[in-house]
């Protein structure tokens, strides 16, 4: 008999949410984690002495609240910190900011347009039907299109009733959130660019898509979840940073029995007449179980772990077709002291939140100009957070760390992938310039900095060509078509095999779904 | 120096000031908060609208509310928002968005109005006040300006937000009137229900409506900020005599309940706001048929004929909430009866004789003056005649039952003094 039910390749979190309700249900597990610490890409590290530092992810939404209760995971030290506020600085004027409070966003969104700052809240419910729609979604197992099944077909249907009752309304909503750009469905409702330039921004994020490209308002609401009602207070910073929440997580599952062991590399899974039946450590170790879960990206899995052999040639082309083409990178900065934003000055709320360099449409789409033609953006969208302000326990007093999400850094380069780490320094002083001129006094308050490009995401961080969501979140890539049409339960061709990452339904952000859905299917079948 | 509404909040040339949090402030202060914060010793507050507003200055609102009733209460209001509608077209596009027939509003006349989307379920209530020909002013309790906007294409209007140009007090119960004669000589001595007319109080042009939620005797004064600390000081020294007391939204909201005035946000929902469609209501459920036309084509018109010609299924009704089984109830547990010490707004379910579930009460409170429990509760049609028998929720020593309420008109308190 095998010595483990279940052998689970990274322990990302999602990998820690399929080992915890694997070993709930009294399952032997095993994790194994190739790099020293754990969570994959939701991951705390003290990169420099005092200063702790999300490397990756850095804020907190989609989490499946009920993973949350069923895990315990607050009894195992998960805590979220909500963001109050959104803050987009801006040369000129004092910027926006949109707050938790209803009306001081009007007040503040008046500024710009008085019938963007009054229609807020009818985009807000709009958005809110639509999540409660959504959230069906991404809490099941996609439907299988085409499969005759009656339980499939009463799934399906179940579907169609729950989007009937949206009214027509909203199934036209739906039909055009399906198919638009991000900013011409946000202009639907909005008109001042000061607006749609921050909030188009959630469309893009992790894809190679532009602001104005089709397909990308749906990504948009796959962020807006996080916030419904309109309030920004379901964002959060993770106590400790993310690795903190995938912590918690490993804590449940080691509470429930798994096993996690880190430094430990898996070479390859082993296969015997097409069934998964264990794996081969780097350093030549063999174990077996009786199913292996991947939560390692589609392509690591398929084309590196298992080997093309293994598959039909059309799955092999379907896995090569699938997208990650990474375009976005990471810079982490280790500071002295706040600095001030020229428009906003001060530590107050307003920076408590996000604060997001996006302040024109044009400034986003001449961003992603460069990165059309094989170049980063010389002046890039950032994402900022300084989780220190709100949670002190991850810097030394009074110093802070800061966390800049950064797009676009296509993984392909013009001079090809392999350049990136001879420009990673001039990429760091891009997202440094580009941030000073907002916060003049940011470069002399820097004491370190972690720059991480593509290239970096995919050889540190095992996440290829350096996509975020283990495969972009474009629509083709999404519900049915995640990773490959027909394979997007959770199983794989190979018996015993199965994915678990953000590679398949619902898709990337740390939500724990994938990992929890993979677990139950699984069980479900009887398969352990 | 106190600076108040956009202008203070949003400096328009850009300038840095060195405190961010004093420069975007969340709620702000209205004109009169120099004077309302000096007396208001409870620091008792809340926010309306984005705006400090006093619930009560005392630590309870009892003296402010029979100031109201007995004397008068000078309230700040200008967290209302106001629009100003003017251009040739402004009456044919108000009658458009409203469901009352604004071409029939005199010049110096004021109509309490609604307005609903396309299906005929209601906005937004508030009023119309006709200044002069082609100048007319919206009240609500929303923002209202972008509905307007979306509404007026077509029109020869203009619609300006003025909401936090102009300071608003209102000045309600049976001794406003003397007040407000003394300070504008005589301004509003012969000033007819609903209507309005300039005055001066302290040398500032102010405009007075005879208008109120208080359904008392009463008037509200509109003035530009710069003006409002000179109307208060002046109300406030000439209406010592006649017992005029500041007063804040705890005492008001009293008064509103006993008037049978419905809230938006409480009584009932913006349709633009609900979530689903059951949440949504319409003019006649609210007790507002008798100000909807339907013959001069508004918005909704076609749903409100049809509503009118086959019924409501709701209808908000007063419910007078029996004493004798109230305290019956309280006594089993050896306990004097209980209420709620102001008015409330938590909503709580309505059953009918067998206990089935008909509809709630969503705002209510006891009655000073009438020695009565009341509340407005919506209800399905079949329970709506004065006099049905309903059961509604008391909560005793923790247990949720219910006692005997019987269906009454509204409003429940109409003084004579309020018309004449
Ligand atoms: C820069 C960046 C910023 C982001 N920001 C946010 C954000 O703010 N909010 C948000 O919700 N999401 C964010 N994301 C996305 C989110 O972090 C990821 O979608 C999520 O963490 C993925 O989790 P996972 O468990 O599916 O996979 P991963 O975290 O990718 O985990 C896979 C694990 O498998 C391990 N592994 C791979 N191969 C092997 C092998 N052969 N042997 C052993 N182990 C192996 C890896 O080391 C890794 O630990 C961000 C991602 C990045 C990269």
């Amino acid at each position: 008999m095998a010595r483990y039910d279940a052998i689970i390749v990274g322990a990302g979190h999602n990998g820690l949410v399929a080992a915890a309700y694997l070993a709930k249900a009294g399952r032997r597990v095993l994790v194994l984690e190739q790099r020293p610490v754990i969570g994959g890409a939701a991951v705390t590290e003290e990169v420099f002495p005092g200063f702790q530092f999300s490397v990756c992810s850095y804020v907190v939404s989609l989490f499946r609240p009920h993973i949350i209760r069923e895990l315990e995971l607050t009894k195992h030290g998960m805590q979220l910190i909500p963001l109050e506020c959104s803050f987009t600085p801006h040369l000129e004027g004092p910027g926006l900011v949109r707050w938790s409070d209803p009306n001081r966003t009007r007040r503040e969104v008046s500024r710009f347009s008085r019938k963007d700052a009054e229609i807020y809240p009818e985009f807000a419910l709009a958005m809110s039907k639509m999540s409660f729609f959504v959230k069906h979604i991404i809490d099941s197992p996609p439907p299988e299109i085409g499969s005759l099944h009656p339980n499939e077909i009463t799934k399906l249907m179940g579907l169609f009733g729950r989007l009937r009752d949206l009214g027509p309304d909203m199934m036209e909503l739906h039909a055009q959130l399906l198919t638009m750009s991000g900013v011409d469905f946000l202009r639907m409702w909005f008109e001042a660019d000061a607006l749609l330039a921050p909030m188009s921004c959630s469309g893009i994020i992790g894809t190679f898509l532009g602001v104005h490209s089709p397909g990308t308002a749906y990504v948009l609401l796959h962020h807006y979840m996080g916030e419904i009602d309109g309030a920004f207070r379901s964002w959060g910073f993770s106590k400790g940073g993310t690795g903190g929440v995938s912590q918690a997580i490993a804590n449940a599952a080691v509470h429930h029995g798994a096993a996690i062991r880190t430094d430990a590399r898996v070479a390859s899974v082993v296969i015997r007449n097409n069934r998964a039946k264990g794996v081969v450590l780097e350093n030549g170790e063999e174990i077996d179980a009786r199913v292996v879960i991947s939560n390692a990206d589609p392509r690591r899995t398929f084309l590196t772990m298992v080997g093309e052999n293994h598959f039909d040639a059309d799955f092999v082309t379907q896995v090569k077709r699938y997208k990650y083409r990474g375009s976005s990178g990471k810079v982490n900065l280790a500071l002295d002291r706040f600095p001030d934003f020229t428009c906003r000055p001060g530590d107050g709320v307003h920076v408590r939140g996000d604060i997001a360099v996006a302040p024109s449409l044009e400034y986003l789409e001449r961003a992603y100009d460069d990165a059309k033609y094989g170049e980063f953006s010389k002046r890039p969208y950032l994402n900022v957070v300084v989780p220190s302000l709100v949670d002190p326990s991850v810097a030394p007093p009074g110093k802070h760390v800061m966390s800049i999400f950064v797009q676009y850094a296509p993984y392909h380069l013009k001079g090809g992938a392999e350049t990136w780490p001879k420009r990673r320094e001039e990429f760091g002083d891009t997202v440094v310039d580009t941030l000073a001129e907002y916060a003049p006094g940011l470069k002399e308050s820097i004491l370190h900095r972690q720059v991480l490009t593509p290239w970096d995401l995919e050889h540190e961080m095992g996440l290829t060509e350096g996509n975020i969501f283990q495969g972009e979140l474009s629509l083709e890539q999404l519900l049915f078509l995640r990773p490959v049409q027909g394979w997007s339960r959770y199983r794989t061709p190979v018996r015993n095999l199965w994915l678990c990452g953000s590679g398949t339904h619902p898709g990337g952000g740390i939500m724990g779904a994938p990992g929890e859905l993979c677990a139950k299917s699984l069980m479900n079948e009887g398969a352990v | 120096m106190f600076r108040f509404g956009y202008a203070g909040a949003f400096p328009r040339d850009g300038c840095v000031v060195a405190n961010p949090v004093a420069r975007f402030p969340m709620p702000i202060a209205t004109p009169f908060h120099p004077r309302t914060s000096a007396r208001c010793v409870s620091l008792f507050y809340k926010d309306w609208a984005g705006y400090y507003a006093v619930r009560s200055y005392d630590t309870t609102h009892d003296r402010e509310y029979f100031a109201f009733r007995h004397a008068c209460g000078l309230i700040d209001v200008t967290p209302l928002y106001k629009y100003d509608v003017r251009g040739e077209d402004a009456a044919r596009f108000l009658a458009r968005v409203m469901v009352r027939d604004i071409r029939k509003l005199k010049v110096n006349q004021v109509y309490y109005v609604c307005w609903c989307d396309d299906h005929g379920r209601i906005i937004d209530d508030g009023t119309v006040s006709r200044l002069t020909d082609n100048d007319y002013r919206v009240t609500s309790s929303e923002p209202a300006w972008h509905w307007l906007q979306r509404t007026s294409r077509g029109y020869r209007v203009s619609i300006e937000d003025v909401s936090d140009a102009i300071a608003a007090l209102s000045l309600q119960g049976p001794t406003a009137r003397d007040v407000l004669n003394n300070v504008t000589e005589d301004a509003v001595a012969k000033l007819g229900f609903f209507k309005l007319t300039r005055a001066k109080i302290a040398r500032a042009d102010v405009i007075v409506s005879r208008t109120g939620y208080t359904g008392d005797l009463g008037y509200e004064i509109w003035m530009a900020n710069d003006d409002a600390l000179r109307v208060y000081d002046a109300l406030y020294a000439k209406g010592h005599p006649f017992g005029l007391q500041p007063a804040g939204l705890d005492a008001m909201d009293v008064t509103r309940v006993e008037a049978g005035f419905i809230l938006n946000g409480v009584d009932y929902y913006s349709a633009l706001r609900c979530m689903i469609p059951s949440r949504q209501s319409t003019p006649f459920e609210l007790g507002l048929g008798w100000m909807v036309s339907t013959e001069h084509g508004c918005i909704g018109s076609e749903a409100l004929a049809r509503e009118r010609e086959y019924g409501s299924i709701r209808k908000l009704v007063g419910l007078d909430v029996d004493w004798n089984e109230t305290e019956a109830l309280f006594r089993s547990h050896r306990l004097p009866p209980e209420v709620h010490p102001g008015a409330w707004r938590d909503p709580r379910p309505v059953y009918d004789a067998r206990g089935a579930f008909i509809g709630q009460a969503t705002s209510g409170a006891w009655s000073p003056l009438l020695k009565k429990n009341l509340a407005l509760a919506t209800l399905v049609r079949e329970h709506t005649a004065p006099g049905t028998e309903v059961r509604f929720e008391v909560t005793v020593e923790y247990e949720r039952r219910t006692v005997k309420a019987t269906v009454t008109e509204t409003p429940f308190f109409n003084p004579e003094r309020k018309r004449k």
